[in-house]
């Protein structure tokens, strides 16, 4: 209950929480809310990049199709590209720093070794380059952010069970006979998850940003797919007399990406006041 | 010390020799056939097998590997695919356009970044404080490459101030090559119209490429004042009559600054990735476009010769701010 009341005086966390619940609303009721769902494949020639109106309030592109639908469509790709990557994310980097902190040796300084490595490369060089070697698609996009995104997680994860492991408690349990695994998911992993979920939501928003940056570079989403990264891409020809067609796919990057950060910093100001590193 | 230089570089070995590895791997042997996809859709089977035994595919791995750390060492990349010129000479080239424009847009952050954090913690919770939060968390949540296209909808298209791309007007000649950095250059030769042409084309980039940069500076300089104002120090300088403004940006700023110059170190690293994005829009000719053109092409040569120079220069960044911070702090010199 601390917890929630300190939560709720920290203005900007609540702002980015509410960003949060509106894009995650939108994107579950993205069909319903769009007013010409079918403006992800259609198009309209007679109507190409019409500057906003009422009836279209964000214009439309150069197939004449709703700009404000495809936005609100592409909350769903948006969310399910950062989801999915951030949790395989998880499931690789989190049981990889579990084992690397607990144990010590050559099996750990491996793991460890191999981590450095990953996050000796900016994630964007690295990323592109594996989006690359496979097929451009959002597969590919999604295969190549986890590849990058992994190591983040086994560093905290690492960090934290190397703290935990020499802790009493953790002393008690070996005495008493309980397993590795058990120690490892049922007494260790349940200390660290407050650190986790801050690493998540922070690259939730991380992540949406680099999906944007591989659709914008032709990398991610393939037309006639509503990402907004490739929106704006497809939009640099007709610039500058449409300038609604990239603006406001780029606003709702903006605005997607404001939430999960804001809501992200006051997780972790919770968490941990003192670390204040973010990316 | 020196036994804590030695020793931070030498850690720094076995991740650079990592990045050697995961760079081999990545291009030689996830893709099914290096040789084939070199070779383009029509080859015939004679034409792949040349390839293939010109890139010395036809040999085992681990002799590919041997090669493949001599050149490197050699700073011998290979011939890039499709510029049919050496990777190393391009990246020469290219690398100080790519430096001139991370340092030009890391100095706009710093020298932004940390009177404005000062002044928001000194206005702690009012209005300029409040303004500098939330621009400092909009910095970092907008995508660079819209962001860099709004600025040249405005300033280039509209207004017409600032050129749109490029890094000198295509009717302006070029000064004489000594440094590679169009700005230093210009000024050697003497050249006042193509050091201002260079400065208008550098505006808009620098400041896309600074927005991140400029939001962390500003945000921790911000921390470290707010934690430096609690001290007893500054409550008796205060009680001795020394004025605000001198208390402040002498004393107060000069105990604050040491983690804000930790994050410069640290969004080094960034900025190069970050001018992947930022070139590409600008068509600056520096080696984060070249990196994209690489990519897009698949031309292996290109990409593992820029991935091993980004890297050693991140890694190079990274020892740096260690050893600065060892400097700084003493009791991390025995951590290590």
């Amino acid at each position: 209950m601390l917890v929630l009341k300190k939560f709720a005086k920290d203005k900007p966390a609540v702002l980015g929480l509410i960003i949060v619940l509106i894009v995650i609303f939108v994107a579950i009721f993205a069909p319903l809310l769009a007013p010409y769902p079918g403006d992800v494949s259609a198009s309209h020639l007679l109507r190409r990049l019409k500057p906003p109106t009422w009836a279209y309030p964000f214009g439309s592109d150069n197939l004449g199709r709703d700009i404000f639908s495809r936005v609100i469509l592409g909350t769903r790709g948006a969310l399910m590209i950062a989801t999915t990557v951030v949790g395989l994310a998880m499931v690789i980097g989190v049981p990889l720093g579990l084992l690397g902190g607990y144990y010590i040796g050559w099996g750990s300084e491996f793991i460890m070794r191999v981590t450095d490595m990953f996050l000796a490369v900016p994630q964007l060089i690295l990323a592109l380059a594996l989006a690359q070697l496979m097929t451009p698609s959002i597969e590919s996009a999604m295969l190549a952010l986890t590849l990058t995104y992994w190591p983040f997680f086994t560093r905290i994860v690492y960090a934290e069970t190397r703290r935990l492991k020499n802790a009493l408690f953790i002393d008690a349990l070996q005495c008493m006979g309980a397993s590795v695994p058990r120690i490892l998911f049922l007494h260790i992993l349940p200390n660290c998850i407050s650190s986790i979920i801050v690493r998540a939501t922070i690259g939730m928003g991380f992540t949406i940003l680099m999906a944007a940056v591989l659709g914008f570079l032709g990398m991610g989403a393939t037309p006639p797919d509503p990402d907004w990264g490739l929106a704006i891409s497809e939009s640099r020809q007709y610039l500058p007399d449409s300038w609604w067609f990239a603006t406001f796919p780029g606003l709702a990057i903006f605005f997607t990406v404001l939430g999960f950060n804001m809501l992200g910093d006051g997780l972790r100001d919770i968490v941990d006041p003192r670390l204040r590193r973010s990316r | 010390m020196l036994r804590f230089i030695l020793r931070r570089v030498l850690l720094a070995i076995p991740s650079l020799f990592g990045l050697l590895v995961l760079t081999f791997f990545l291009v030689r042997v996830v893709p099914a056939d290096p040789a084939t996809a070199l070779a383009g859709e029509n080859a015939t089977p004679a034409q792949i097998a040349a390839i293939r035994h010109e890139y010395g595919f036809d040999q085992p791995l681990y002799k590919q590997f041997v090669v493949y750390l001599g050149q490197v060492a050699r700073f011998d990349f290979g011939e890039s695919a499709y510029s049919r010129r050496p990777v190393s000479l391009d990246i020469k080239q290219r690398l100080p356009a790519t430096l001139e424009l991370t340092i030009t847009s890391l100095l706009l952050g710093t020298f932004l970044g940390i009177p404005l954090g000062t002044i928001a913690a000194v206005y702690h919770n009012r209005w300029p404080d409040i303004t500098l939060r939330i621009l400092s968390v909009a910095g970092v949540a907008i995508a660079a490459f819209w962001f860099a296209i709004e600025l040249q909808l405005l300033f280039s298209m509209e207004l017409d101030w600032l050129p749109l791309r490029g890094r000198l007007s295509s009717s302006m000649d070029a000064p004489p090559l000594v440094t590679g950095f169009m700005l230093i250059d210009s000024l050697l030769a003497g050249r006042w119209d193509a050091f201002t042409d260079t400065l208008h084309h550098l505006i808009l980039p620098a400041m896309t490429l600074s927005l991140g940069g400029l939001a962390t500076i500003a945000r921790f300089t911000r921390a470290g004042v707010l934690e430096t104002l609690q001290r007893d120090f500054v409550t008796y300088a205060r009680a001795q009559g020394v004025p605000s403004r001198v208390l402040i940006w002498k004393y107060v700023l000069k105990n604050s600054i040491v983690a804000a110059l930790t994050q410069i170190g640290l969004l080094f690293g960034g900025l190069i990735a970050g001018a992947v994005v930022v070139e590409t829009i600008f068509d600056w000719p520096g080696i984060g476009f070249y990196t994209v053109q690489a990519i897009l092409t698949a031309d292996y040569k290109v990409i593992l010769g820029v991935t091993v120079v980004i890297g050693v220069i991140y890694a190079a960044v990274n020892i740096l701010v260690d050893l600065i911070h060892g400097l700084v702090d003493p009791r991390l010199r025995e951590q290590l």
